[in-house]
């Protein structure tokens, strides 16, 4: 191919010109090569791989069957190295040959299965390769010493053909649904038979035929046996399991109403009192396995997995041409330098490039005494610094899960269990002697009145009575809901915050970096030579406290190589920089005796004890703050916290609209106190804060949401983290939680009425065992059906106009 | 009378002999692809008549 022929030309759209490689319409641009044009250069680039490797066969193989990569985003898939997430896409590995499973929504056509076969061709590395054109997935054997798993990512991704791999656990549902179907042929198969060979007694045989009859019920007896021990197995099982652990679960009603039905039948058989119900009791398991299967095959396409797009909303300083920019910490890659400042979090294994610090393990290992490093050690991600400033450089990408896993970590869990699910636990303990009990009572009526009809609609009962729909509606209701906030920038710790997020009554606010964020104006009373503003802005840039960070923005000059560094919370901070004792921080911290009264956050500098000045910072409110305030101040009672002196008492007073809630020269432990104090008075308290010297109100609040903006502060104590830009719609999150709650008490709702209905039917001997068990299904398909799409289509109307 | 068991006999023969078919063809995996199998008959497997210096070993 001649690439010297390669131009852009911004050809007018008078003619349409197709993409060679995608076969779409080129809009804006053309990239034009040799004889063929482009939509982009992604596009363009796929062609030329294809081209060297003489595998243009896939151009000819069906129409414009490239992928188009016009939307396609860079990825490293650098999260593949880490072991743990290797071992849910690996399905064997050795040293030198291991097999890998992707799932890859672009597959699309025969060019497809051929090209993503033929990838041997294009990377020696790769063994062999198979499509599953059905699941859209594909098994590809490599050998691991040639190509890492993350290239062989990398190398699909570059065709357009980018593996979709999702945070939870791949659960092995092809094995479990080629069992169940197998299952269901064999009962469906045995149903048939077992019909046909009833029907001369459907028609009803004279006498003379005795022998036929008892040949022909023999043999239902014996087709029937794979139905029973095979087939219905499961519920055998599970039934055997829950008498076990002395719990009975929902699959006891089941399995007793199979159990009657079979020896029923085989005692009336044996005894030759009759033909029994064996083509009941097989039609029975096999509409049973069917709703099994239907299932199955609607909650996969229901399924609410934590996917990798809804990540962390937390973000690093990152070193870009000698400059420190923020960026989330899943952008992060291998060898990009990064500066944590106390209390952040070190986001992924990186080495320490500075000369020391201290880390504290206190989330990965429970450990909270700090570590001392020195340069050139590794740090495992995780690990908070605790002090002064450091550089590392990345080494590899932390996964997201190992972040969800810390913060799901057992010290930080809330000893409140979810109302829903101790209330579904006791339903169904006590729902299925309920059922039990109700089926006897019927059973024992039935016997007086029609002894024939007594057995089948004793199962009847059983099987329609079972409330599985009940056990669903919750996870679903959540789960779903908890997708719709992270997709929102509202990242929540389990599906549990949810819900008590609906029972808030109070919320209270930290003021700095919270309420209030950056500053609208700044200017430093006193006098500073450049040289010391340096030091100024070396020590507060190694702050985290949002003043800190203003101040530091503020000052131009190049920052001194600071020696040492403490922070004490609500007070200030403190270094020595080229031997000289600095001290930035409140009034009383630095030693400034005066007493002056202004309206706007004083932050005093002190250098080798001499007070030399102090910057006057008014903060500006958060965007979008004032309106949710007025908005949510009806609906519940609002608090704000600070740690500073009243002097933004007014400014505050205009915006939560009354000075009652209002208190200032509070610390960390007074906010504790206050939170706690709420609780006592029976109100469940919302704490919203940036997780700096509010760690511990945010853990003792019912629920704690940690504000963050462009820091890497990761409180585990709080239960959501929230994009700063996102505050503004807090209001819609917690309409939204409230919704959830509505929604799932609706499914409830539907499912009683459902199990209602339906049992009243059976107890009245107008059901059939066949129809309860074609029931059964469709009423929790129908719940969980209810719940995901409510769910999504009231978190589609919140943020329809708001991001 | 004979005839009938004789036909019911062969019958079941013949249905459980499809469908223990069947079971073989779900344990080993026929149904998990339908669409692939078709198409990767029809490619060539033409032998690499290029510079590559990795001919393709079987």
């Amino acid at each position: 191919m001649n690439s010297d022929l390669l131009e852009i030309a911004n050809l007018p759209v008078e003619r349409t010109v197709k993409c060679a490689h995608c076969g779409l319409v080129c809009e804006k641009e053309v990239v034009l090569s040799g004889e063929n044009s482009f939509c982009c250069y992604g596009c363009k680039t796929v062609y030329e791989i294809l081209d060297e490797n003489n595998l243009c066969e896939y151009y000819s193989l069906d129409e414009s069957p490239g992928v188009s990569l016009r939307h396609v985003r860079e990825e490293s898939f650098a999260f593949l190295d880490d072991p743990e997430i290797a071992k849910k896409i690996i399905t064997f590995q050795s040293d030198s040959f291991s097999r890998a499973q992707f799932s890859i929504p672009n597959i699309h056509c025969i060019s497809c299965i051929w090209l993503l076969e033929n990838l041997k061709r294009l990377n020696s590395g790769v063994i062999r390769s198979e499509v599953n054109f059905s699941h859209r997935q594909i098994t590809l054997d490599f050998n691991p010493s040639k190509i890492s798993l993350a290239a062989v990512a990398r190398l699909l991704s570059s065709l357009g053909y980018a593996p979709l791999i999702t945070l939870e656990e791949i659960k092995p549902t092809a094995a479990l649904s080629k069992a169940l179907i197998i299952r269901l042929t064999v009962a469906g198969f045995c149903f048939g038979n077992i019909m046909m060979l009833s029907f001369p007694e459907y028609l009803g045989l004279d006498n003379s035929d005795a022998q036929l009859r008892t040949l022909f019920s023999y043999l239902n007896l014996l087709l029937v046996m794979p139905v029973v021990l095979y087939s219905g197995q499961d519920y055998f099982i599970a039934a055997w399991k829950s008498f076990r652990q002395k719990r009975i679960n929902i699959d006891v009603p089941i399995a007793v109403g199979l159990a009657v039905l079979f020896l029923r039948s085989a005692y009336d058989i044996l005894a030759h009192q009759g033909p029994g119900y064996l083509d009941s009791l097989s039609g029975l398991v096999f509409f049973l396995l069917i709703g099994r299967w239907f299932q199955s095959k609607t909650y996969d396409s229901l399924a609410f997995d934590r996917d990798y797009k809804s990540y962390f909303p937390l973000a690093v300083n990152k070193k870009i041409d000698n400059d420190w920019n923020p960026l989330l910490v899943h952008h992060l890659e291998k060898g990009d330098i990064i500066q944590i400042r106390n209390m952040e979090i070190v986001p992924a294994d990186s080495y320490l490039m500075s000369k020391q610090a201290f880390i504290d393990y206190s989330f990965v290992t429970g450990e909270s005494k700090p570590v001392h490093v020195q340069e050139g050690a590794l740090i495992y991600g995780g690990g908070r610094l605790i002090g002064q400033p450091a550089e590392f450089v990345v080494e590899k990408k932390i996964a997201q899960s190992h972040l969800t896993s810390l913060w799901n970590y057992e010290t930080f869990h809330k000893n409140e269990e979810s109302r829903y699910k101790k209330m579904i636990d006791t339903v169904a303990q006590k729902f299925t002697w309920v059922i039990l009990g109700i089926a006897a009572m019927t059973a024992i009526y039935w016997h007086f009145v029609s002894p024939n009809q007594m057995w089948l609609i004793f199962t009847s009962v059983l099987i329609v009575a079972c409330p599985c729909a009940l056990a669903l509606a919750a996870p679903f209701t959540f789960g779903n809901m908890l997708r719709v906030f992270g997709r929102n920038g509202f990242y929540l710790k389990n599906a549990d915050v949810i819900e008590r997020m609906a029972a808030i009554d109070s919320i209270v606010f930290d003021k700095t970096g919270t309420v209030t964020q950056g500053a609208s104006t700044i200017t430093f009373n006193g006098t500073l030579s450049s040289e010391e503003l340096g030091m100024v802005k070396a020590l507060t840039a190694s702050s985290v406290h949002p003043l800190s960070r203003t101040i530091a923005k503020s000052i131009a000059a190049s920052p001194m190589p600071l020696s040492t560094f403490e922070e004490v919370p609500s007070e200030g901070i403190a270094g020595v920089i080229i031997n000289h004792q600095l001290k930035i921080g409140s009034a009383r911290f630095v030693g400034f005796e005066k007493v002056i009264t202004e309206s706007q956050s004083m932050v005093f500098v002190s250098i080798d004890g001499e007070v030399r000045g102090y910057f006057k910072i008014e903060t500006s409110l958060r965007n979008g703050l004032k309106e949710l305030i007025a908005k949510i101040n009806t609906k519940l009672s609002v608090f704000l916290l600070s740690g500073d002196n009243p002097s933004e008492k007014g400014r505050m007073q205009s915006v939560f609209l009354s000075d009652k809630g209002l208190y200032f020269n509070q610390t960390p432990l007074d906010k504790l106190h206050f939170v706690s104090n709420l609780q006592q008075n029976g109100h469940r308290v919302m704490m919203v804060g940036d997780g700096l010297n509010d760690s511990g109100a945010l853990k003792q609040s019912d629920l704690g949401v940690a504000v963050t903006d462009d820091t890497g502060i990761f409180t585990p104590a709080s239960d959501g983290i929230l994009l700063g830009k996102q505050l503004k719609n807090l209001n819609q999150f917690l309409a939204l939680s409230k919704s959830a709650i509505v929604i799932l008490k609706i499914a409830f709702g539907i499912s009683f009425l459902y199990n209602f209905i339906t049992l009243s039917f059976a107890i009245t001997g107008n059901l059939s065992p066949l129809i309860a068990a074609i029931l059964m299904p469709i009423s929790s398909v129908s719940v969980v059906g209810f719940s995901t799409l409510a769910v999504n289509w009231v978190g589609e109307r919140a943020f329809r106009n708001k991001l | 009378m004979e005839i009938i068991i004789l036909l019911i006999f062969i019958s079941l023969t013949i249905a459980i002999a499809f469908l223990g078919a069947f079971i073989w063809n779900m344990k080993t995996g026929q149904y998990d692809d339908t669409y692939g199998p078709s198409v990767r008959m029809l490619f060539e497997d033409k032998k690499t008549e290029s510079k590559d210096a990795n001919p393709h070993v079987k």
